[in-house]
């Protein structure tokens, strides 16, 4: 069946922002914020398995390569390049950084969200749930360990302790 | 990215009554989409047949969890996430947020829906073997109305269902009948975590004194990447039910299993694994039935 | 080889240290850009046309009417202005299939098209006829020749090795022990796929960006497809998201269809391939057969063996001669051999090329040698630990290619240290008395390795590489190499060197971007040799640097690191320019017989002694690494972070690789190219990894550096399966060893059905 859509002016809250954008409305939010110039969001594998591409949408954490962009309008954003107003977040891009949490850096922005959207819920995780949380996040570089103590550190450092 | 997303049509109802009759108008052309942890996939891999996504994520009618004395409603856009967050299905239906948690990561559990599990038809799905054991039922809606019918008659072959074109699945009924019940629930992937199944099951049952012994009450079981269809175990079930349970009747129960299942191989495992796994997770239940006697 | 001792290293102040990683912040804010984030004005997208047959005749090719083919910028084969081969050893590797395809997937068309999402359509509208011949799948069916797909005799490479009176060691031994084991295809799977953008101009030539490992090999190989000469071509490596040897021969091929494209379209082109095509198409780890006959004594010590060891290349020669190499060297494991015969083969089969992949060979020989060494303890009744015990080089023995070990490396007390690590003995014991009822079962494995640094035997020489170091205006420096960085720690680690040679400190160093027009050839990413030889010549260059300033009067030692940059300044500032190369000359004392295959294989040997523990579910026959010690002697450790870091990542790639990924064939095409079906270990797979240094200072290497990047790939799978085979008695040969073989093992030890577990019923 042959069909066709034309692109739609969509509006989007990213990052605090609201930015309009003309888009097909099953484009994946992936591509539409790549669109944008916010390129921390990566593709690893395009069908929801590796984790690069995670956005928040509305505060809860989300494959953005599975998203059309049409269900993510209205919705609130927030992409790796938006993070940095939140303690929890810079605490991770400090301890990621430091401590072996990244190496090629490819799915670190994926991991960095996916390990706020954990603290966000559980401000003390053990290595138990921090295993549990970024299970859908690959990485193949780091064998994870650096990057489980980099969530703990993080979660030591926004507790004050 | 193998689709053109240019040759992909959207509409977005804005309600299930509106949705319900675009789909009426062309039934065969529209792909319902909610939380696309499995059309997405097929839109990248460029597979998908149908180009006219009919948007309901996020639908209210159907993003919502009621318990009623009787039964608890889930509404078919529950994602797995208001499985686990929801304290009736975690006290009464511990089998859904279990099976609910081992649905991909955090992330597609955050989109993936309930209702989309049923109408994926994945024999590999992990939470309908659940819905299985619960004995549920489905409100399916279209403009000429609901009908309820069994989920367990629901998926009639590979990737087959008793769901009209024209019709949507809107609510997920299960009887809150269950508490008190012993529960079992595992799934074999590849991995720990993230993996398709390779053989999922999900178990409930009771052992009451009958006079003199003790037996097994109500044993429901269901399995999963063992045939076409989820698969309810009833053989199996019927030689344990009202019977006293010993290493005899655990060897009839298994042999029923074996000719019940129809494992295929292939890329991901062997029948001759599933058929294996299928025994031995049977046992582990009925196990785990007996050691939670002895615990009492 | 002289060795010194660590000691009078440790006056350093940043070198050892765990400076953070000089390209994070970027990486962690987002801003890092890599290959796909980038985008060019005017710029077209590239997709590739490929076989989708195994072998055969190209016959027809036809464009199906319905694609708006004007569009579109198409290139086939007269397209190409130079050679059609993509330049590496043999050159036999077309750009472009030509008359004949050798295996699925080999491109054989190039489109481009500005709106990217028009290409999969018009990928799937050219419609290829062949005429089919036969091919050959496995290693076995290349041996019987019932086909030659590849020069006489299907073999790209063979190599012989011979140590010793072998034939003589039989008539003596008290056991004769043979075994064959097997390794399978292992995915890179590095998270970033390959990409390149590349422009095309009549003046300057070609440009290439893209994630790669080795710019200079790219090079090479644009000049030859696009004839032009040495200044015609620049490529530049963009941040590379993983590459782990994945990225070491492809990125020439990519580079080159992108480039071809560029050249007929005169806008630039980016192609970047998704995950599926990235998977199917692109290299992957050599699978790999070995067969071990060892004579040994009645108290197990080695007198010699045979050890045959075949890998399977794939469709054209590529790297092959090499990784065969590597595995050959490696295949007697830190063992002494009194004598020893290896033969070795590298064979054609209608498989894409398999390349390089971290450790490149000597995973799978190791593995062998590995399991090997458990057999033979079993033949022999002793244990594990003791058989390798009595076996283990020692100073002044001699490796099988007659390298004398010089350094003062004990591997006995290794050993000793990791069974005390992983606390051996009491696990051992606990587990034996665990009995033959529970769910899971319990076992210990260990795996004692080598690895060699820098390319093998007179590799570095040919190389001959190029590294330099500038002054900068603000009496900093910078690095120039062609090293790149693709999360192993290049950046950092050679930035701590600079720091460390010249007094400065680590904020004062740069690195350059590795682009062909700005930094000299310092040699392929590759062969864990970035830190021992790359940094070694950085570490001469920067003295070399220091002197130039100290010759001008303009610094005097000792010195401050704020004299050395005034010092830097005011050269540059009457000169113009501060720079200092140095290039790589052979150590004295270093020799290596490329005939006989016999010397010094390696400048430095790295040696460890790793300790598995699994369980195995005997519910669902899956086994879980539980914990897990990995104690190496790696020389100065520069970056303990770093190091660290590649430690773990490697022993969770050796878990995939002994019990996850599985490439499934079919007809020479891999059938899972999907991260849904190519299981890799998550987070939540991995045990605790335990990661442990000793460190003997390399005279050969920075600081006293070895290699580290391919080392602990080499371990963990036969730690893991010896382990297996702890917990269940059961011998498994085969890698990666899935559920499905446990089980099948399982049950036919004990029977059908009820094997699993036993039902305990109500008391």
């Amino acid at each position: 069946m042959k069909t066709s859509a034309q692109k739609r002016e969509f509006s989007l809250n990213v990052n605090g922002v609201p930015r309009n954008i003309r888009a097909y409305p099953a484009e994946r939010l992936l591509d539409v914020l790549r669109y944008l110039g916010l390129t921390g969001t990566k593709e690893g594998c395009g069908e929801g398995e590796c984790g690069a591409c995670s956005v928040l949408v509305d505060g809860r954490l989300v494959v953005s390569c599975l998203m059309p962009v049409a269900q993510a309008e209205g919705a609130k954003l927030l992409t790796i390049e938006g993070v940095t107003g939140n303690q929890r977040f810079r605490s991770l891009q400090e301890t990621f950084a430091e401590g072996g949490g990244a190496q090629c850096g490819i799915c670190t922005p994926g991991m960095i969200l996916a390990g706020g959207h954990l603290l966000e819920r559980n401000p003390a995780p053990t290595i138990e749930e921090i295993r549990e949380a970024l299970s859908g996040n690959l990485c193949r570089c780091t064998g994870y360990l650096q990057i489980f103590e980099a969530v703990a550190e993080a979660a030591r450092r926004c507790a004050g302790t | 990215m193998r689709s053109n997303p240019a040759e992909f049509e959207w509409a977005a109802p804005a309600t299930l009554e509106e949705a319900v009759k675009v789909l009426a108008g062309d039934p065969d052309a529209w792909l319902p989409i909610a939380g696309g942890t499995d059309l997405m996939v097929q839109f990248a891999a460029g597979t998908l047949e149908r180009r006219r996504f009919l948007n309901i994520w996020n639908l209210g009618e159907l993003r919502r969890i009621d318990g009623f004395p009787g039964e608890l409603q889930v509404g078919a856009g529950s994602t797995y996430t208001d499985l686990r967050e929801n304290d009736i299905i975690t006290r009464e239906f511990p089998l859904l947020g279990r099976t609910a948690s081992w649905t991909g990561g955090i992330a597609n559990q955050n989109r993936g829906t309930l209702g989309g599990n049923v109408a994926n038809a994945s024999p590999a799905a992990d939470s309908l073997p659940a819905l299985m054991v619960y004995g549920a039922d489905l409100i399916l809606t279209s403009t000429r109305g609901d009908r309820r019918v069994r989920y367990e008659d629901f998926h009639t072959g590979y990737k087959r269902m008793n769901l009209a074109p024209d019709e949507l699945i809107r609510t997920i009924c299960l009887p809150r009948r269950f508490s008190g019940y012993i529960s079992y629930a595992r799934k074999i992937g590849t991995r720990k975590a993230q993996a398709i199944a390779k053989v999922c099951i999900a178990a409930v049952g009771r052992l009451a004194k009958d006079s003199t012994q003790l037996m097994l009450e109500d044993v429901r079981i269901a399995v999963g990447s063992v045939a076409p269809v989820p698969l309810r175990l009833r053989n199996a079930e019927q030689l344990l039910n009202r019977r006293p349970l010993d290493e005899a009747r655990v060897e009839l129960a298994c042999k029923a299993a074996a000719a019940e299942i129809q494992p295929i191989s292939d890329l991901r495992s062997t029948a001759k694994y599933r058929a294996q796994i299928v025994n031995n997770l049977v046992r582990e239940f009925l196990d785990t039935l007996a050691a939670r006697e002895r615990e009492r | 080889m002289m060795s010194h001792s660590l000691k009078s290293n440790l006056g350093e102040k940043i070198v050892g240290k765990p400076t953070p990683r000089k390209e994070g912040p970027g990486k962690v804010t987002g801003e890092a850009r890599y290959i796909d984030d980038l985008s060019f004005p005017d710029m077209l997208y590239g997709a590739t046309v490929r076989s989708q047959i195994a072998r055969g005749m190209l016959k027809k090719i036809t464009f199906r009417p319905d694609v708006p083919w004007s569009e579109f910028v198409v290139v086939s084969v007269p397209d190409i202005p130079g050679k059609n081969y993509i330049a590496l050893i043999e050159n036999d590797q077309p750009c472009l299939a030509e008359k004949v395809v050798n295996h699925p997937e080999e491109p054989i068309l190039l489109l481009a098209h500005p709106d990217r999402y028009m290409l999969p359509n018009a990928v799937a509208a050219v419609s290829i006829e062949y005429e089919p011949l036969p091919a050959l799948f496995s290693i076995e069916e290349s041996e019987r020749k019932s086909e030659i797909i590849w020069g006489q005799d299907n073999v790209f490479k063979s190599y012989q090795i011979e140590k010793g009176d072998v034939d003589a060691i039989w008539a003596k031994a008290d056991y004769i022990v043979e075994g064959e084991y097997s390794t399978g295809a292992q995915e890179q799977l590095y998270i970033e796929t390959q990409g390149v953008i590349a422009t095309y101009d009549c003046e300057q030539g070609v440009t290439v960006w893209g994630s790669m490992q080795c710019p200079y090999y790219v090079h090479k190989a644009l000049m030859v497809v696009c004839d032009l000469p040495e200044d015609k071509v620049r490529v530049v490596q963009t941040e590379t998201g993983g590459a782990f040897g994945g990225k070491e021969e492809y990125p020439s091929m990519i580079a080159a269809h992108a480039a071809l494209l560029a050249r007929k379209s005169g806008r630039p082109v980016k192609i970047v391939y998704d995950r599926a095509e990235d998977m199917a198409a692109t290299t992957k780890r050599h699978p790999s057969r070995t067969r071990h006959r060892t004579a040994l004594t009645k108290d197990g010590k080695i007198l010699g063996g045979e050890i045959e060891f075949v890998i399977d290349g794939g469709a054209y020669q590529t790297l092959s001669p090499v990784v065969l190499s590597r595995g050959t060297i490696h295949a007697g494991g830190p063992y002494h051999w009194p004598a020893v015969r290896i033969i070795a083969k590298a064979l054609a089969t209608n498989a894409p090329p398999h390349g390089a992949f971290r450790g490149f060979g000597a995973p799978q020989s190791l593995f062998a040698m590995e399991r090997h060494m458990d057999r033979i303890a079993r033949t022999v009744k002793v244990s594990p630990a003791e058989i390798r015990r009595r076996n283990f080089l020692k100073p002044g023995q001699t490796t099988i290619t007659e390298q004398t070990i010089s350094e003062p490396i004990d591997l006995e007390k290794l050993l000793d240290r990791a069974l005390v690590l992983s606390d051996y003995e009491s696990k051992k014991s606990r587990f034996r008395q665990q009995g033959k009822n529970g769910k899971r079962k319990g076992g210990l494995g260990i795996a004692a390795f080598l690895h060699g640094a820098g390319f093998t035997g007179s590799g570095e020489r040919y190389l001959s590489s190029v590294v330099g170091i500038e002054g900068q205006p603000n009496g900093g420096v910078r690095v120039l190499v062609s090293s790149t960085e693709f999360g192993q720690g290049t950046n950092t680690v050679l930035c701590q060197i600079a720091a460390e040679a010249l007094g400065l400190e680590y904020g004062d160093v740069a690195i350059a971007q590795p682009d062909t027009a700005q930094v000299p050839n310092s040699g392929p990413t590759v062969a864990s040799r970035t830190a021992m030889v790359v940094g070694k010549l950085l570490e001469s260059a920067a003295l070399g640097l220091k002197q130039t300033l100290i010759r001008a009067g303009m610094l005097g030692e000792p010195y401050a690191a704020e004299e050395f940059r005034c010092a830097c300044r005011a050269y540059m500032e009457r000169y113009g320019e501060l720079r200092s190369l140095a290039r790589y000359e052979q150590p004295d004392g270093i020799h290596w017989d490329d005939q006989k295959y016999r010397g010094a294989a390696y400048a430095a040997f790295a040696w460890a002694v790793y300790v598995a523990e699994v369980s195995v579910d005997l519910t669902a026959y899956s086994v879980s690494v539980d914990d897990f010690v990995a104690l190496q002697e790696v020389g100065r450790v520069i970056n303990p972070v770093l190091a660290r870091g590649q430690v773990l990542g490697g022993v969770a790639q050796g878990i995939g690789f002994a019990l996850y990924e599985k490439v499934e064939w079919r007809h020479g095409r891999m059938q899972n190219s999907q991260m849904t079906n190519y299981i890799v270990p998550t987070s939540a797979d991995v045990p605790p990894i335990r990661v442990y240094f000793e460190e003997i200072a390399n005279q050969h290497g920075a600081f006293g550096a070895k290699g580290i990047g391919e080392l602990p790939m080499d371990g963990p799978a036969p730690a893991i399966v010896n382990a297996v085979e702890d917990a269940l008695g059961i011998p498994f040969n085969s890698i990666p060893l899935m559920p499905e073989e446990i089980c099948e093992a399982l049950t036919a030890a004990a029977g059908p059905p009820s094997a699993g577990h036993s039902f305990s019923g109500v008391r």
